[in-house]
């Protein structure tokens, strides 16, 4: 298992982070979470044919990058310090390792290249209205039919689910249960009988939506009733993920405070001399590097396919999870009142990492999967 | 002479250990001949029995070294502290006199710096070396000394002068353990153990040449001793595993890393034990109350991404780049995984959790991690202090404000100690 980046990841890493700074200020955050989309196209073109982000972790034959799971987590890990509003995490993280995890070789050659191009915007809807994000909780059926399915149902948190150009769907037999009978779909954004919805969400700089399926006719990716092995492998790998990106906003949230604390005087002094200052930011790099050896473990567990995987990602998931919200807190508290202001750029993360620390699973939930993946 | 490379380094020094290993020298001859060829501390300067190699290929050497199954030079307990220390500032004259026995392991040493009345601000030492007649003459006492009952050598910090302000007050001795006036008493701790003394001088003696540096540099000597104890306390393990394998020279390894080992082995139960935690939980049924499963995955979550932050340190350090902040975190997290886990070994064990001894669970282990997990984050450095460190050195951030360092260390406001 790796336990320090090469030069050039580290590389890499550093032109990253200075495009990220230039292209997504916090002016450019609050610009785009104000619109009804989250994104625009415009941006979206520059940060792939500048850098090709989009196809980072997809095969060359399939038009990507070819690089793994680390070198995407590097990408997110910046991305989320920066906060980009971008469907990156729908596109690139989520329906494209689904495609690449579910589909055949000839759909994957069809229906990956234009996302690694940035030309096509997809998103997975899985998760319902149940909130679940088991195999379990999904209702949507696909039913057969002149060699088509029809879908009927509704998916609720789906990331970018109302400005998505594809949308990959996780339906199921009718009458099936558990995790027999399941299969991955993709329907086109603008088909007929799909209603989309963006929904009203405490992180406006990530949109989600509420799509509802009323026989809407959907072409199958990959085996019939074979979706739950790739939708449990996608999970882990895009818990992975999440896990990168938080860590990437947790670190960028201990530096503003780090910064401001240094900045603020009261009672004479800078805050940033006293004490419980000093031990609230030292606490504060504790809980962020450990959550960063957390994600990089769970990254590389991803790029060499590793049969601890199940347990590394929920590991990675729950740990950041926990690092993000906490530092947001104290980040928040360090500032004192203008810290509670919509002015102080601080909101804008804390909301990411509430929203974070749930989607694909709380912290509990995932500790409960990381003991049953060891066996206890 | 071309530069040292890891494939010339390591046919060099394989060529030499199939040449010259026997198991079945006596320790301490194999130690001088290791010693004399440059191989027994690759890393240290020509002049002193090293070949001024970089700390990886050091580390290749012991590899070959590992491989063949050699013994190497004393590495354990204070000595290697004494060592690095004497190598660092010490004269010729000590260095001479010094060195080679530490490595041979023939002279056994203790570290005296904590005072019942300076803990954690170990540079506000009160115990007083004056000069009289053509010798140091030292009063005072000393606390949390290990190894003092077995020691030959003390590495003392102490007093010199009280009319400057603190750290310019200290000098650094070395000091003759066995003498009248050196009395060692052992301490008992919470946990029944007794793996420290205290240490009390009346009048005990210091021949001039043996104070290193110079007077009123005591404080940079301590410091070179400091850095590398925690440095050894990052790595944990490397130096305290004797082989099993069978001879005169692994049997007389064995005894001296048994004794050097005494005091400490009560530190695997002051750490937690982690390793337990599963077993323990499935032997009581545990494991089936969701409350606990949680408790339990926070600790497993929070062990192990300490010991992946611990291995990023060192990643880093070997790849020659400069140090993260995770390099600096290890001793606090270390103490927030030792009280996690003793709090889940409570959960797990339910009752039996007040029962100690024999009563206790695995004979008395489980009890001895419940009293003795507070060692922890007090020992080497208290957890507050660790946080000063990484807040005012990893984090830049402003240092204490201080009323001691700018003043005689007379004027200073100090502990009442009876």
């Amino acid at each position: 298992m790796q336990f320090s980046f090469t030069s050039e990841q580290e590389e890499f890493r550093s032109v990253l982070r200075r495009f990220l700074e230039e292209k997504s200020p916090a002016t450019a955050v609050r610009r785009l979470m104000e619109t009804e989309a989250g994104w625009d196209r415009e941006g979206w073109r520059e940060i792939n044919q500048q850098l090709g982000l989009t196809g980072v972790h997809i095969p060359e034959t399939f038009g990507g990058q070819g690089f793994g799971f680390v070198e995407l987590g590097i990408v997110l890990e910046e991305m989320g310090r920066a906060l980009l509003c971008a469907p990156y995490f729908a596109s690139t993280v989520l329906a494209a390792t689904a495609i690449m995890n579910a589909g055949t070789d000839g759909q994957k050659l069809a229906l990956l290249p234009p996302i690694a191009t940035g030309d096509t915007i997809a998103t997975l809807a899985f998760t319902e209205p149940n909130g679940r994000w088991d195999a379990e909780g999904v209702e949507t059926s696909a039913t057969p039919g002149n060699g088509k399915f029809r879908l009927d149902g509704v998916k609720s948190f789906v990331l970018d689910g109302h400005t998505a150009d594809l949308i990959v769907v996780l339906a199921r037999r009718p009458g099936s249960r558990g995790d027999e009978g399941l299969s991955f779909f993709t329907v086109r954004g603008d088909a007929a009988g799909l209603s989309r919805r963006a929904l009203n969400v405490i992180d406006p700089t990530r949109k989600q939506a509420r799509l509802e399926f009323r026989s809407v006719e959907a072409e199958l990716l990959g085996e019939e009733g074979g979706g739950a092995k790739p939708f449990a492998r996608t999970m882990m790998q895009a818990a992975a993920c999440l896990a990168n990106e938080m860590v990437g906003g947790a670190d960028r949230l201990r530096q503003s405070a780090l910064d401001y604390a240094n900045l603020r005087v009261q009672f004479g002094r800078t805050i940033a001399s006293f004490q419980s200052m000093k031990h609230k930011q030292a606490d504060m790099l504790v809980d962020v590097e450990l959550a960063k050896s957390a994600a990089y473990q769970a990254a590389a567990a991803a790029t060499e396919d590793d049969a601890d995987l199940p347990a590394l990602a929920s590991l990675a998931k729950a740990c950041a999870s926990e690092a993000y919200m906490q530092t947001a807190i104290h980040t928040i508290q360090i500032h004192g009142g203008i810290g509670f202001t919509w002015d102080n750029d601080t909101h804008l993360w804390f909301k990411r990492a509430k929203s974070s620390e749930v989607f694909l699973g709380d912290p509990t939930w995932h500790r409960e999967k990381m003991m049953q993946a060891w066996g206890v | 002479m071309s530069e040292p490379t890891e494939a010339s380094v390591r046919a060099e020094a394989r060529a030499w250990l199939e040449a010259n290993w026997n198991p079945d020298l006596g320790l301490i001859e194999w130690r001088n001949k290791l010693i004399d060829s440059g191989w027994g501390v690759p890393s240290w300067p020509k002049d002193w029995y090293g070949r001024e190699l970089p700390l990886p290929l050091e580390l290749v050497v012991e590899e070959e070294m590992k491989r063949i199954g050699a013994v190497g030079v004393a590495k354990t307990g204070i000595r290697r502290l004494a060592a690095a220390t004497l190598l660092a500032h010490g004269s010729d004259m000590q260095k001479e006199k010094f060195l080679r026995r530490s490595l041979t392991g023939e002279d056994t040493w203790c570290q005296l710096f904590s005072e019942p009345g300076s803990g954690s601000d170990l540079a506000g030492a009160m115990t007083r070396a004056e000069f009289k007649g053509n010798r140091w003459v030292i009063n005072g006492q000393k606390v949390w000394t290990t190894s003092a009952h077995h020691a030959d050598w003390g590495l003392l910090l102490a007093r010199t002068n009280w009319d400057v302000p603190k750290h310019q007050g200290l000098s650094y001795f070395i000091l003759d353990i066995h003498q009248p006036g050196v009395e060692v008493h052992p301490l008992r701790q919470m946990n029944g153990h007794a793996s420290f003394n205290q240490v009390f001088f009346t009048d005990a003696e210091v021949p001039p040449e043996h104070l290193v540096a110079d007077v009123g540099k005591g404080w940079a000597v301590a410091t070179t001793t400091l850095m590398h104890e925690r440095r050894g306390a990052d790595g944990v393990g490397r130096w305290g595993m004797a082989s099993d394998r069978k001879g005169r020279i692994y049997d007389e390894e064995r005894a001296e890393i048994a004794t050097v080992m005494e005091p400490y082995k009560w530190y695997p139960q002051r750490a937690g034990r982690v390793d337990l935690i599963v077993e323990r939980a499935k032997a009581t049924g545990r494991n089936t109350d969701p409350v606990v499963r949680q408790e339990i995955a926070k600790l497993l979550t929070l062990s192990k991404t300490a010991e992946w932050t611990a291995l990023r340190a060192r990643a880093a350090q070997m790849q020659g780049r400069p140090q993260g902040p995770e390099g600096s975190l290890g001793k606090l997290v270390s103490s927030h995984v030792a009280r996690a886990a003793a709090r889940v070994h409570t959960l797990i064990t339910g009752a039996d959790a007040m029962l100690a001894g024999e009563d206790s669970p695995m004979n008395g282990v489980i009890a001895e991690i419940l009293i003795s997990v507070p060692a922890g984050s007090i020992a080497g450095g208290t957890d507050e202090i660790q946080r000063n460190i990484i807040s005012e050195r990893v984090l830049h951030m402003p240092k204490e404000p201080r009323t001691d360092n700018d003043r005689p260390f007379r004027d200073v406001p100090k502990n009442i100690v009876t």
